[in-house]
């Protein structure tokens, strides 16, 4: 198994450097590039315009720059911002973890609550609480985040005053929980419909069958032989939703003020500040790469029938 | 008054529940199986076999119920037992054994556990006792190597020794009656033998009565005492399975005897042409009027169009349903 997970892992490469190459060629030949006209609409001066293009190394052929990018991205060079004049890396850096507590926060809420949910609705087909729960996840996958958090803020933060509305305060949880609602409740409608789904699928195999046959009871056929394997179905969903909610965050992070990469990818478009726009979409593009293997990696310790040929 | 048989389904009707109205799967099936007797069940693909054989395990689920009829463990009706105490019967005086051994273990448990299960489950035993246990019951279905093979998932297991892990949970507890339902039809030809002799072998060591269900007439009258025949939801024919052979009553039973190749005396005359029946099992909703087998009978006159023909017994407790049969 330890090596089926460093082949795995090995897999990533490649990804990784088409990743890369792609970043870098998009921005090096979308119109409008380093050195063109900021949103004020003024152009450079055509001196600084070449003072830059030298700094920046633009004249030089596509193939050297791409080398210089790897090389600099090698060393955790991402650049320099256009905006800060401080190095990329520290820039992200100090968002990332933000990015990563509310990406968490956001993905625990949607699968504490989403998972039990379809569960249930799965175990009580046509019940009360499967359409209740059913309605839940439908609303939750309709809902614009942008809207819901203005709700959530409204209610909870305006009305009731039990939270603050927006900010970063001090990083605790007071401030976490509006949004990670926020951006969690898409991942979760959608986690309790796949795992209503994947449970009714399991409930209607075979194994199921043989277990009932055994003589067990309905709860000791759902725990020794259905969440297992339903699991396993839900494991996907949990994986792309998981990687793709830091890019998620993006309405939600403006909407509270919380200063995660979502937020600083927006502000960077708008001042230009091109290095760290294709830093920070580096870094998302990445965490979904890296959620994706560990669902990967799961597969192999959960489920003995998969083997990477 | 003798004893009850160990089954006894009488008058059984499954129903098949559609959104406005009901439809027989199965109607007025009937049959005994004595204590430690094998018992055969014989038909084509969707004549009912297999929702019979759930019936009698009490899984049979929506949109398929129990419509009439009785089943009956040693003079105890069990299909109108409370959930609780039909769950208890299964697994220890009643196993099954699936068609499709590809898919009834669960592909995510080892085999050794799943085997084990039942000693938890029906003996009390703890976990780790149960699972020297396991060992035990794969080295008796002549699983090779059995420490090791319990460790093993279904999916590293060829097709016959998932059917030979399936006849270990069936017998772990050693029950009265094993339901085995065309077990062998999944497998290879030269591994259907072993299975079957393995069945027979350790249901006869514990005293277990087999209820054999097979479209494969040949091999049911091979190892069963007495053979029922079904048809579109009814047993057509039942008797004694040599004389089934001798002297098959129901045309339909002729059709399939005369269609078995080179078997007993025919085999003299070397390779005759196999005569297959024309024609399928209509569908449940399309049971056509009176017999239920006149669209594919050359024996048919107008009472089988318009006349449903009633159970006629033969000399040993058999029965046939036919207007003109002989
Ligand atoms: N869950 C179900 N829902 C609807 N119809 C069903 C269901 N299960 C079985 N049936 C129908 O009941 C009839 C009998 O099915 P059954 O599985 O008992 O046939 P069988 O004799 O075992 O055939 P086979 O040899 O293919 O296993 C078939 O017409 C089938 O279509
Ligand atoms: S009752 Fe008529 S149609 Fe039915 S099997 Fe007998 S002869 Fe054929
Ligand atoms: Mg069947």
């Amino acid at each position: 198994m330890p090596l089926l997970i460093l082949r795995r892992l090995g897999n990533t490469v490649p990804t990784i450097v088409a990743v890369v190459l792609v970043i870098f060629t998009l921005f090096s030949v979308i119109p409008g590039s380093f050195t063109s006209a900021g949103d004020d609409g003024r152009v450079l001066d055509a001196q600084v315009a070449e003072r830059m293009r030298k700094e920046l190394g633009l004249d030089d052929p596509l193939h050297v720059r791409f080398g210089s990018y790897v090389a600099n991205l090698v060393q955790g060079d991402l650049g320099t911002s256009f905006r800060t004049r401080e190095p990329v890396t520290k820039v992200i850096a100090q968002r990332l973890w933000p990015s990563l507590k509310l990406t968490i926060a956001a993905m625990g809420f949607a699968i504490l609550v989403g998972v039990p949910l379809g569960f249930i609705a799965a175990l009580r087909p046509g019940s009360l609480i499967d359409m209740a729960s059913m309605v839940v996840a439908i609303s939750g996958l309709s809902l614009p985040k942008f809207w819901l958090g203005l709700m959530l803020m409204y209610l909870f933060a305006l009305t009731l005053g039990w939270l603050p509305s927006f900010g970063y305060g001090d990083g605790g949880l007071r401030h976490l929980i509006l949004p990670a609602v926020a951006l969690g409740v898409s991942p979760m409608a959608l986690l309790a419909r796949t795992t209503r789904a994947g449970v009714l699928d399991v409930l209607n195999a075979d194994f199921v069958r043989t277990a009932r046959s055994k003589g067990m009871s309905e709860y000791r056929v759902v725990r020794w032989h259905v969440v297992r394997n339903a699991l396993v179905l839900v494991l996907t969903t949990i994986g792309l939703q998981f990687g793709s909610l830091m890019g998620q965050a993006v309405v939600v992070e403006k909407l509270f003020s919380w200063p995660g990469l979502g937020s600083l990818l927006v502000d960077s478009v708008f001042q230009r500040d091109i290095p760290t726009v294709q830093g920070s979409i580096l870094v998302i593009v990445l965490f979904f790469l890296a959620i994706n293997t560990l669902v990967d990696i799961a597969y192999v310790i959960i489920d003995p029938r998969i083997r990477y040929g | 008054m003798s004893a009850p048989p160990l089954l006894e389904v009488e008058n059984l009707r499954i129903d098949l529940l559609g959104d406005d109205r009901r439809h027989a799967a199965v109607e007025g099936v009937s049959f005994r199986i004595g204590r430690g007797e094998t018992f055969g069940l014989v038909g084509e693909s969707g004549c009912g076999k297999s929702i019979t054989a759930l019936s009698i395990m009490g899984l049979l689920r929506h949109p398929l119920a129990i419509g009439g009829g009785a089943i009956r463990l040693e003079g105890q009706e069990i299909q109108s037992l409370p959930p609780g105490q039909i769950r208890r019967l299964r697994g220890s005086r009643i196993a099954m054994i699936f068609q499709e051994p590809m898919t009834a273990l669960n592909p995510l448990s080892p085999v050794g556990r799943q085997i084990a299960e039942m000693f938890v489950l029906h003996q009390g035993a703890g976990w780790s006792e149960a699972g020297d246990r396991a060992v035990e019951a794969l080295r008796q279905v002549r699983v090779p190597s059995p420490e090791r093979r319990v460790k093993d998932y279904p999916h590293q297991l060829s097709g016959g020794m998932r059917q030979r892990v399936m006849i270990a949970i069936a017998l772990a507890c050693g029950p009265d009656l094993l339901v085995a339902d065309e077990p062998t039809t999944a497998l290879d030809v030269t591994v259907q033998a072993e299975i079957v002799d393995l069945m027979r072998e350790l249901c006869a060591a514990n005293g277990t009565a087999i209820l054999m269900i097979s479209h494969d007439l040949g091999l049911v009258a091979n190892i069963c005492r007495r053979v029922a025949v079904m048809y579109a939801g009814r047993v057509v024919e039942e008797q004694a399975a040599d004389a089934i052979f001798r002297q098959p009553q129901h045309p339909y039973t002729q059709g399939l005897v005369a269609s078995l190749p080179l078997l007993g005396g025919r085999a003299a005359h070397g390779r005759r042409r196999l005569a297959e029946i024309a024609g399928t099992v209509p569908a449940i909703s399309a049971y056509p009027a009176g017999c239920r087998f006149n669209p594919r009978c050359d024996r048919a006159t107008d009472v089988c169009r318009v006349e449903d023909p009633a159970a006629t017994p033969l000399g040993d407790g058999g029965l046939v349903r036919c207007h003109h049969h002989g």
